[in-house]
């Protein structure tokens, strides 16, 4: 799939924006920074709601912006979710689903409604479609706002924050379905997000933005091991794996998830066999030794070898990115312990894990 | 006693040009209320205040005005007479013209204030889903102000059927023509007869009322704030 380009530039009072990048034409990249970063303007300049002065914009091979060029927002084929779900209170569930159903050319040209049925199917609103939007739940509103961007069959997807005005509940009801929309739409999803656990568990690849310019950008994994830069989701420096469940401990109630080479064990949520998760490793949880402790109480003991050196936050603490099979893990040492200890690139080490979250 | 039959034309001819006046205003004031509503133009604050000046001048003022307008050497009386339409003072058409003017902030107003409120998110939430502007105004922003539009209307309706001095400026006061129930009623009381006077003038009161209490219950009662 051909990236997105898009060139930036625009400026308000105490405001600018500023960026050129090339966003994957697949997968859910999500878009992270602090309030007042520039994400959701970000995004509607992509849409099209709002228009820079100085721009280019391209989806796959398509120009929606250039300097003779400009394609208004019901002119370009994506789906759009807003951070209140903004269902038309005039309008049935249904209603609200048909309304882009019927502008968008369907798909091969017949008149299926494959994206309105594998849309009302995907977020599980069947029950609802004959309700007024007034009489849903907050989490069931912005279930069907998700429902409707899909209904127009886009070929790509934008989230400003969907769940940033539900309560805790609420999210942990909607997550399930992202996860979902994240295994099975083939289209790329935008995703703007300031909350860690969101990202880390949706995102493949991450744009942190930052006062209207981008702070780094790449693959999910890689971008998170970064030294240079530690990005840090939410409080911590740390990385996410993605794995497979492979087995299950009956009697001490663990999973064994396979990441990439490396062995984890983690608390069993109850998740089948055989699913495909992440789970999320924070430098601070880790720690490293030069031969394989005897008699520790941590579970995750795993060979790996030292990459790379990096600063952290205070002048007495070090960030260690080390390999464990294919997969990359940072350890958060204090510069002495890693003089002591000798850690150099190439090292052969051990490292215990303390704590492993299941996403 | 019933209404004698001059009475029930002047009421006949009052629902008539209330009818009109309401009906065309829908269409001219339904895009000056969405201008007002939308624009960020330096104009906004001039149009706004001339759409609502005849909230405060005396309706004689008004009727002069549009007089010397509509008169053999005015701009409008000379473009009807060139049409081949006439002068338009002292005919119904001319009632029309004049309580276009007079009624208008009665419709604009209740109808910017609609827009206003709906904000720009349905508008937005419609383009992404493919809809054109046009499209949206008539699929989104018309039915989230439909409560708006009623006002608006019941209200034009209403003002229009209390006019009094705008129309025997412009209209003067021919049977069946322009002679509508506020002045029918003014008749009455110049020739002495007051209990035909208090039989019009009850139907007025009583109708008056029920159109205000109309818009008042179709309000909605919303929670402050």
């Amino acid at each position: 799939m051909d990236p997105i380009e898009v060139r930036l530039r625009l400026t308000w009072p105490g405001f600018s924006l500023e960026l050129d990048e090339r966003l994957p034409g697949r997968g859910v990249t999500a878009l992270f920074g602090p309030s007042g970063c520039g994400k959701t303007t970000l995004l509607r300049c992509i849409a099209g709601l709002e228009r820079a002065p100085q721009g280019r914009l391209a989806f796959q091979g398509e120009v929606w912006q250039d300097a003779g060029t400009w394609v208004p927002t019901h002119r370009r084929p994506l789906g759009y979710v807003f951070q209140e779900p903004s269902l038309f209170p005039h309008l049935t569930v249904l209603g609200n689903l048909r309304f882009g159903q019927r502008r968008s050319p369907a798909p091969g040209g017949t008149a299926a409604p494959s994206g309105l049925d594998q849309a009302v199917e995907l977020l599980g609103i069947g029950p609802l479609l004959e309700r007024r939007p007034e009489r849903l739940s907050g989490g069931e509103r912005q279930r069907v706002g998700i429902a409707r961007a899909l209904a127009v069959n886009p070929r790509i997807l934008l989230m400003d924050e969907p769940l940033a005005a539900l309560d805790h509940q609420r999210k942990q009801e909607i997550l399930p379905y992202l996860e979902r929309l994240h295994e099975r739409l083939s289209i790329p999803v935008l995703y703007i997000s300031h909350a860690p656990d969101e990202v880390a568990r949706l995102a493949d690849h991450l744009v942190v933005l930052e006062a209207g310019r981008v702070l780094a950008s790449g693959p999910l994994q890689e971008t998170l091991a970064r030294l240079d830069l530690p990005i840090r989701l939410g409080e911590d420096a740390g990385v996410v794996l993605e794995g497979r469940v492979a087995e299950r401990d009956q009697r001490w109630h663990l999973l064994r998830v396979d990441c990439a080479g490396a062995s984890l064990w983690v608390r069993d949520t109850g998740v089948a066999i055989g699913r495909q998760v992440r789970v999320r490793i924070l430098a601070r949880d880790v720690s490293v030794t030069l031969t394989q402790a005897q008699g520790s109480s941590i579970v995750n003991t795993l060979p790996a070898r030292v990459a790379a050196l990096g600063e952290d936050s205070h002048p007495a603490l070090a960030l260690v990115r080390l390999q464990a099979g294919a997969a990359t893990v940072l350890a958060r040492v204090t510069h002495r312990s890693a003089d002591l200890l000798g850690l150099a690139p190439g090292l052969a080490v051990w490292i215990q894990i303390k704590a492993v979250a299941l996403l | 006693m019933p209404l004698t039959d001059a009475d029930l034309q002047a009421l006949w001819l009052t629902i008539r040009l209330a009818a009109t006046v309401t009906l065309i205003l829908f269409v001219i004031g339904t895009p000056i209320a969405w201008w007002l509503a939308r624009t960020r133009s330096g104009w906004k604050g001039a149009i706004g205040a001339a759409v609502a000046l005849p909230l405060v001048l005396p309706p004689s003022v008004i009727g002069f005005y549009l007089l010397i307008t509509m008169g053999p050497n005015g701009p409008l009386g000379q473009l009807t007479q060139a049409l081949g339409l006439g002068l338009l003072p002292f005919t119904f058409w001319g009632l029309v013209v004049a309580s276009l003017f007079y009624s208008m902030p009665f419709m604009v107003q209740p109808l910017q204030n609609a827009f206003e409120s709906m904000g720009t998110r349905p508008l937005e939430v419609a383009a992404t889903l493919r809809a054109s502007p046009l499209d949206a105004f008539f699929s989104v922003a018309l039915p989230l102000a439909a409560p708006g539009f009623l006002t608006a209307g019941i209200l034009t309706f209403a003002h229009t059927v209390g006019e009094f001095g705008v129309v025997l400026m412009i209209g003067g006061n021919i049977p069946g023509v322009t002679r509508v129930a506020s002045v029918q009623i003014y008749d009455h009381v110049e020739a002495m007869e007051y209990g035909d006077a208090h039989r019009l003038a009850a139907v007025m009161l009583v109708f008056s009322f029920l159109v205000l209490l109309a818009v008042y219950s179709a309000r909605p009662n919303r929670p402050k704030g």
